[in-house]
């Protein structure tokens, strides 16, 4: 500390393109999203719980989940913040908005965008709806936000 | 445990907000010289190293790669922990347990200045679910935050409390960051970062980094005075994915407290503890961590603070060092509390001391909203 000597700062940026396999069931998931604007979750045999968004199997039991079952639109809101610290890894500007939510036949919950950004207008227990991307890809933005319902 | 495993060196930095003027491996050669120094020990003594570290908070992977020449590990077994440094004191302790290592070295290094805090936070999230919708440790903090303040109805003056006491307390740390007479006014009125969670309620970001000793019972009292046992230790770990979780109940923080007050023998951590040191990030962390520690009631935790339970003279105090609301080295910050939990149990944490304090906890976590869990009670 009492050493107060400038030294060089080199700069630099991590920059690299990844791809990363999303396995059978996120990409039925997703199919689902795109193709129908379906949300879908998977129940697990032995649990009876509906996992959203669907998953290989179910982490209390260990045990593959099977049926396929849709879920949603509408769910409650669990928890919410309202962000208003600008980040570059943001999908929008902020003031931008997240939820915890649990779809109706739902036994997880889904974290997603609120579009509502209003913290007034915000309570947990409040209903809420997902609103689909016009253009879907196969990817958790084909919801792009949930809106009160 | 069978047998005890002994801390007997320990160092650690200055918290600062950039240490630029030294490279990474000047801060850590000279934490590992005073930790080696402390326990009076040279390189010849160490059997193995492990440090802890966080690719891409250093810029570059295999991050231990530059470590090796510095925590004197060249023709020795090191290995990495990629989280928590406390986590790595676990993987230590082990090494010390299994009979593979009489002296082992654990160091911990970040550097929250190098790059974008929590641009870096977004990519701990999973690449197909949440890190795509712009999710930080902020904006996850942030709910549960509100999800854990709106079940007990706790306000956000309540939380400024808490960033009132550590501030306060930590004029007493010269490894500060952050200390300076606070109130509850100003972190009110500080600028809010992600509804309920304001500027003040978060942690700095610092760089620094710390180094202990551990050593097996025998080699422990050969070596030392006193050394500085560690009684119990407990590990947990959640869910990833945000809505898996009841964020609001953290269950793997309270069964690693549990197994470590099992194994520590203590069956009343607010009569039986005479400090804990835990790692919260944000304000209301401080307040459901020690719910969830047993320290106090489900909801309790602003009563206890209020009562005066966790001040510095308080019956237990809580981060008498300032905690990581005074310096937030990332993932050192476990190592930072069990440096700090030494220290008091060996008397000689000055301003900060805790009056004959014989028994600490130091708590640290990883992942968001205290996904990993680290527990570990130490003692005379």
């Amino acid at each position: 500390m009492s050493d107060r000597f400038k030294g060089m700062v080199l700069e630099g940026k991590l920059d690299l393109p990844f791809s990363y396999s999303a396995g059978r069931t996120a990409s039925r998931f997703f199919i689902e999203l795109r193709d129908h604007q379906r949300i879908m979750g998977k129940r697990c045999p032995r649990c009876n719980r509906v996992i959203v968004p669907a998953q290989l199997f179910c982490k209390e039991c260990f045990t593959k989940t099977d049926d396929w079952v849709e879920v949603g639109p509408e769910g409650t809101l669990i928890t919410f913040t309202v962000v208003y610290r600008k980040e570059s890894h943001h999908p929008k500007d902020a003031p931008l908005a997240y939820g915890i939510i649990r779809l109706d036949g739902a036994d997880t919950s889904l974290v997603h965008l609120l579009a509502e950004t209003d913290v007034a207008q915000l309570q947990p227990g409040r209903r809420v709806r997902a609103v689909f991307s016009k253009k879907r890809i196969g990817h958790i933005l084909d919801i792009n936000h949930f809106e009160m319902a | 445990m069978n047998l005890r495993v002994g801390i007997i060196g320990v160092s650690q930095t200055k918290y600062e907000t950039n240490k630029s003027y030294q490279a990474i491996t000047d801060t850590v050669f000279e934490v590992v010289q005073e930790a080696m120094a402390d326990a009076g020990v040279s390189r010849e003594d160490v059997d193995s190293i492990v440090t802890s570290s966080v690719d891409l908070w250093d810029g570059r992977t295999a991050s231990n790669q530059m470590l090796t020449d510095v925590v004197g590990a060249i023709m020795k077994s090191e290995s990495r922990v990629a989280g928590d440094g406390l986590g790595a004191t676990f993987q230590g302790m082990m090494t010390i347990l299994c009979g593979a290592s009489d002296l082992t070295l654990v160091v911990s290094q970040c550097r929250g200045s190098m790059g974008d805090p929590y641009g870096i936070s977004n990519w701990v999230f999973d690449p197909i679910f949440q890190q795509p919708l712009g999710l930080d440790y902020l904006s996850a903090a942030a709910l549960q935050a509100n999800h854990y303040m709106k079940r007990f109805e706790i306000t956000q003056e309540d939380c400024a409390r808490v960033v009132v006491k550590n501030l306060n307390d930590a004029q007493n740390n010269p490894q500060a960051q952050v200390a300076k007479e606070t109130t509850t006014d100003d972190v009110m009125h500080s600028p809010m970062w992600a509804y309920p969670i304001k500027e003040m309620d978060a942690a700095p970001v610092s760089d620094g980094a710390c180094a202990i000793v551990l050593a097996s019972q025998k080699k422990a009292k050969a070596l030392s005075k006193n050394p500085v046992w560690i009684l119990g230790a407990g590990c947990c770990v959640e869910a990833h994915y945000l809505g898996d979780r009841d964020l609001t109940e953290g269950e793997a923080l309270a069964k690693a407290s549990k197994k470590a007050y099992e194994m520590a023998g203590i069956h009343d951590p607010v009569k039986e503890l005479d400090l804990a040191e835990v790692s919260a990030e944000f304000s209301y962390q401080e307040l459901l961590w020690t719910e969830l520690m047993g320290f106090c009631g489900r909801g309790n935790g602003i009563k206890f603070l209020e009562q005066g339970m966790t001040s510095a003279e308080g019956a237990l105090p809580v981060n008498p060092s300032g905690g990581m609301i005074a310096g937030n080295p990332v993932t050192v910050a476990g190592l930072t509390r069990l440096v700090e939990a030494v220290l008091q149990v060996r008397g000689k944490a000055e301003a900060r001391q805790v009056q004959n304090a014989k028994m600490a906890l130091a708590h640290g976590t990883t992942g968001c909203c205290g996904q990993g869990q680290y527990v570990m009670i130490v003692g005379n």
